[in-house]
Parts: structure tokens; sequence; C-alpha cells
């Protein structure tokens, strides 16, 4: 068993008068790939963003890299080396894309050979380099918002249902980008809906339901068992396959 | 490894350069109806030299709206600050600003430039702390207390200057105007349309070149991701607040002295003027800012001395115009 890096235990999160995450135990270990699945609507965005201080927990904790960090600022758990690509990616489309990944390399200018391995699986963010990141695709957005998070060197990335509402082709180049940052040794909290890209991707597997972590294991284990699919994720995840 | 997505052609990259003619268009548009080209010169040359100072006054308010959308009303009470620092400043500096040599008079008014803004700035501090922090995502908790602020400011300059009018003059050598092809331009004019644009370019530059600028720019867009980011937006909104302050102080001076008068009010009265200007511009874009005031600047110029009668309310029709051809502005920014 390899150390723990991040670890929720009885997370509570209410949003407003909402209280939408009833418990939450979670663990990530270092240098693994973890897969959040669940059906929509489960509070897997909602575990994100309470990891990353955007809604605060109201009860339990979350330590990272053995610290407490339910109670820190977003800038904060940030600097201590956690990066967010958000569902909404949430990149700055009035930027360029070099503005985009400038602001995300908090250390200094981007890193020359970080940016060449970046390129490698993503060859459009070099060829669109000075336009504004606005004009990008969809596709190209999601390259740009992941590339952000791996610009410099993070303990942990979470990354929020990176292939939705792409096309195939583009999914396929964003899970070889997941297996390089993989390979690369970086620790990874991944959400997703498409059942493939978890299956190739995932070391290990949470699958969440209504505010809870209801099952969790090794991601090979639940990909073999057809039954316990079903019975966690629904028929729903067909039409992904 | 899979290439996709390279894209083959580049996405458009269209600047969108429509607002920029508008100016030039209203100023090509009023020259026939004045007539005389010197005294579509001189109406011209006010035109943009009123925009610039509003510009001034006007800037920070834009960037503080956009970045935590705070509705700061008080914002007068930085430019009548600015104002009266015209006068702090230029009664021990006298003898600069009388003596008759442009550079001699430089010396007195740069360094009051940049202690109205330094006041300004400070005062803009506190405000952010004291009244602006407190009510932060509450539009109308903020426009009432702003508003209160304002009256407080005001009340304040009046209870440590005195409730009347009062007079200021115009260092020796920025008085009078120069010839120009039969036009006569006040070289006072001359002047806060070069300060206006300075102060336009140094932002632009900051905005577009350092890294303060572009986290600004992100933040105006989604200040959530530049937290998640690892940057304290509180303390970028401070600084913001207080450039911009710094900025409606430098405003606040130079209207000081194009009105050649000094009073508390100075500050609430603009306000009306620089909402407009920013509404026309789009809410958080400096350029649209910009444009916005030289529109609104040179139309209540042109209609001040064509049809005086609607001068008043041709700024209310020219943001009315300008609202049903872009309903966001000028320049929307692209989050809004
Ligand atoms: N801003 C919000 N206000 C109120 N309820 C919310 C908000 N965001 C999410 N929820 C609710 O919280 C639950 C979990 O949402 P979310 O974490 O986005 O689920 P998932 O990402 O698993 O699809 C849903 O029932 C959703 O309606
Ligand atoms: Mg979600």
């Amino acid at each position: 068993m390899s150390d723990t890096l991040l670890a929720l235990s009885g997370v509570h999160t209410h949003i407003g008068r909402y209280h939408i995450l009833h418990g939450v135990d979670l663990v990530a270990p270092q240098g693994r790939t973890t897969m959040l699945l669940g059906r929509n609507g489960a509070g897997k965005t909602t575990t994100l963003r309470t990891i990353m201080g955007l809604w605060r927990a109201s009860q339990g904790s979350i330590h990272f890299d053995g610290a407490a960090i339910e109670g820190l600022a977003t800038p904060d758990i940030a600097q201590a080396g956690i990066a967010y690509v958000p569902e909404t990616m949430a990149i700055f489309s009035d930027l360029t894309v070099r503005e985009n990944l400038v602001l995300a390399a908090r250390g200094g200018p981007p890193d020359e050979k970080r940016l060449e391995w970046i390129f490698g699986f993503f060859p459009a963010l070099r060829k669109f380099w000075l336009s504004r990141a606005g004009t990008l695709s969809g596709g190209q957005k999601q390259m740009l918002s992941i590339a952000r998070a791996i610009v410099e060197e993070r303990k942990l990335i979470l990354i929020d249902e990176p292939t939705k509402g792409l096309s195939p082709a583009i999914v396929v180049a964003l899970i070889d980008c997941l297996k390089e940052i993989k390979r690369a040794g970086a620790t990874v909290l991944l959400v997703e809906q498409n059942f493939r890209v978890a299956q190739e991707v995932g070391d290990l597997v949470c699958v969440m339901e209504s505010g809870r972590v209801v099952h969790h294991g090794a991601m090979a284990d639940l990909a073999a068992d057809e039954m316990l699919q079903r019975r966690l994720l629904g028929l729903s995840l067909d039409s992904h396959q | 490894m899979t290439a996709i997505d390279a894209g083959t052609a580049l996405p458009r990259q269209k600047t969108d350069f429509w607002p920029i003619l508008l100016p030039l268009a209203m100023a090509a548009i009023a020259w026939p109806f004045i007539g005389a080209f010197s005294t579509w010169l001189t109406l011209t040359l006010a035109g943009l030299a009123m925009g610039m100072m509003i510009f001034a006054m006007a800037s920070g308010l834009t960037l503080v709206f956009g970045l935590m959308d705070v509705l700061n009303f008080g914002h007068g009470a930085f430019i009548s600050v600015g104002a009266y620092l015209a006068m702090v400043a230029f009664t021990p500096l006298a003898a600069f600003t009388q003596a008759d040599s442009l550079s001699i008079n430089l010396l007195a008014l740069v360094p009051a430039m940049l202690l109205a803004m330094a006041t300004s700035a400070a005062v803009g501090y506190v405000f952010e702390r004291l009244l602006v922090r407190p009510v932060y995502g509450q539009h109308l908790k903020q426009i009432l207390i702003t508003m209160g602020g304002l009256i407080v400011a005001e009340q304040t300059l009046y209870a440590l200057f005195g409730p009347q009018i009062i007079p200021l003059s115009l260092p020796t050598a920025l008085r009078g105007s120069l010839e120009f092809g039969g036009a006569a331009v006040e070289k006072y004019r001359l002047l806060a349309v070069v300060v206006g644009l300075i102060v336009f370019l140094c932002l632009q530059f900051m905005l577009n070149r350092t890294k303060i600028g572009l986290l600004i720019r992100a933040g105006v867009e989604n200040k959530e991701m530049v937290e998640a980011l690892g940057y304290r937006i509180r303390r970028l909104f401070i600084g913001v607040f207080m450039a911009g302050s710094a900025l409606a102080g430098l405003g606040g001076m130079m209207w000081a002295l194009y009105r050649e008068q000094v009073h508390a009010s100075m500050g609430g009265e603009m306000m009306v003027l620089t909402f407009i200007v920013i509404i026309i511009g789009g809410l958080g874009s400096v350029g649209g800012c910009f444009i916005g005031s030289a529109l609104v600047a040179l139309l209540v110029n042109y209609a001040g001395f064509l049809v005086p009668k609607i001068a008043l309310v041709s700024n209310i029709l020219l943001m009315v115009a300008v609202l049903l051809w872009r309903p966001r502005g000028l320049y929307p920014l692209s989050s809004r």
C-alpha cells in the first residue's frame, strides 16, 4: 500500500441551505490515479470543490500531504500543491494561451522543457500559443485547462469530467495525456462519466451516491464485475461505451 | 501519441474596431454642422481634454466593478480629495506656479499630482477596509454604504476647508491658448490630453504586459479560478481599489484646475458621468471606458454648442443608443 496523499474523512458540505455531502470518506494514494465515479448529482463536483476550499466543509477533515487543509483558503490550498481542472474548464478566454499558462506557473515563466512535454500531447496549444483562449474549440480549451494544471509540478491534480462533450477523437488524445501525466508520477483524482476512460487510466476507484462514497477498491475489479457496475453506476453507462 | 485537434485553420482573431471608430465618426459628423474649422477644433480639443479627465476618474471604477462586482457610489470622494489637494499643494508652491516658465510650473504640478494620487490612494485604502469589505457580494448594501461614505467624505472636506467654492488659478504658463491654423487651442487642454493618454498607455501596458495586469484581467473574468491557481484575489483587489482611487484623485485635481475652482461636491457631481461612461464602455473594460469617455465628452461639447437645450440629456441618449446596439456596452466582458 502506497502512502496516502489526500484523505477525506466524514466530510459534510452545505451549499446555502442544501446539505449536499453527507460524510464523504475518500483516499488518494501517492502516485496513483484515483477515479471518482457516480451518477449525475451524486456530489463529485462538490467533493472536488470542497477539497479546493471553494465550498467549505461544515464537518469532517481533509488531510493533504500530512496537514489538515479543510480550514484553509483556496489560494493556500493551491499553494500547498493542488491543481484543479474544473468541470467548466474556467480558462481565461480574454487572455492568450500563453498568458493562461504564464498565470498558472506561479513560480516564474513556464519551464521550456515542460512546455515541450505538454506540446507533445497537446500540439494545438503550441499552434495557438498567441491566440485568445476564447477562440479555441471545446477540446482545445479542455487541453489548455489541463495544461494549466501541469505546467508546473503539483503534488495532486483534481480533474472534473475532462471528456464531457468532446468528440471521440479528442477523448483518445486526452487518454494519452492522462496516461502521460501518470507516467510522470503525478497523483490524480479524476472525475469521469466515461467508463472507458476510467478503465484505461484508473488505478483505484471510488463510487459516490447521494453525497457519500458507497464503494471503493481497485479499478480493475470494478471493470471486471459488470453486475457491480450496473448496481453502482446504473444503465446509463452503456451509452458511454 | 495522437496529434488530434491541432486544428487546421487558425481561429478568427479579429480585433473589434467598430467602437474605436465611434469618436472619430462623431467628430467627423459634427464638423459640417459646426461649420468653421477653428470652432470645431476648439470644441474637439475641449471634448478630448474633458474625456481624458473623465477617463482618469472612471477607469478605476470600472476595474473595481469588474474584479469584485463592487458598486462604489463613493468613488466621487476620491475625485473631491484630489481637487482639494490641488489647492493644498499649490499654496506653498505659489512661487513655482506663478513663475512664467512651463518647466518651473511643472515642478509644482507634477509633485501636486503625485501628492493627490498618494492621498486619494490612502483614502481609498481606508474606504475599502472600512466600508467596502464588510459588504462584499451585497449590492444594495454597497450602494447605501458607499453613498454614505461619499457624504461623510464631502462633509469632512467642508469641515476642513469651509463650505465656500474656492477659486484656483492655473499655473501661469498653462493659461491662455496657442494658435493652430486660426483656431485657439487652450494650453491646459493640451496638457490634459497628454496626461490622459499617458494614464491610458500606462494602464494598457500594466494590464497587458505585466503579471499583475494579467491577474486583474483573469480575475475580472473568473476570480474563483484565479484563487484556485493560488493567488489571493483580495490582495489584488485592494491594490486595484487603491490604484483606481489614485487615478480618480488625479482626475479630480485635473478637473479642479480645468474649472479653476474647488468644492467638495465636485466628485459627487461627476459620478453620473463616470457611471454613464463605464456602462457605455462595458463594465470592467478599460479600453471601453477610454472610448466611452471620449464619446461622452465630445458629445457634451458639440451638443452644448449646437443645441444647448439637449446638452444635458445628450449623454443619456448616447447611452441608450449604445446599449441598443450593444446591450452590455462597447466591449462586454466574455464572462458576464
Ligand atoms: N450551487 C449549488 N446550489 C445548490 N445545489 C447545488 C449546487 N451545486 C450542486 N448542487 C446540488 O448538489 C448535488 C451534487 O452536485 P454535484 O456535486 O455537481 O454532482 P456531480 O458532479 O456528481 O454531478 C446535486 O443535487 C446538485 O443539484
Ligand atoms: Mg459534476
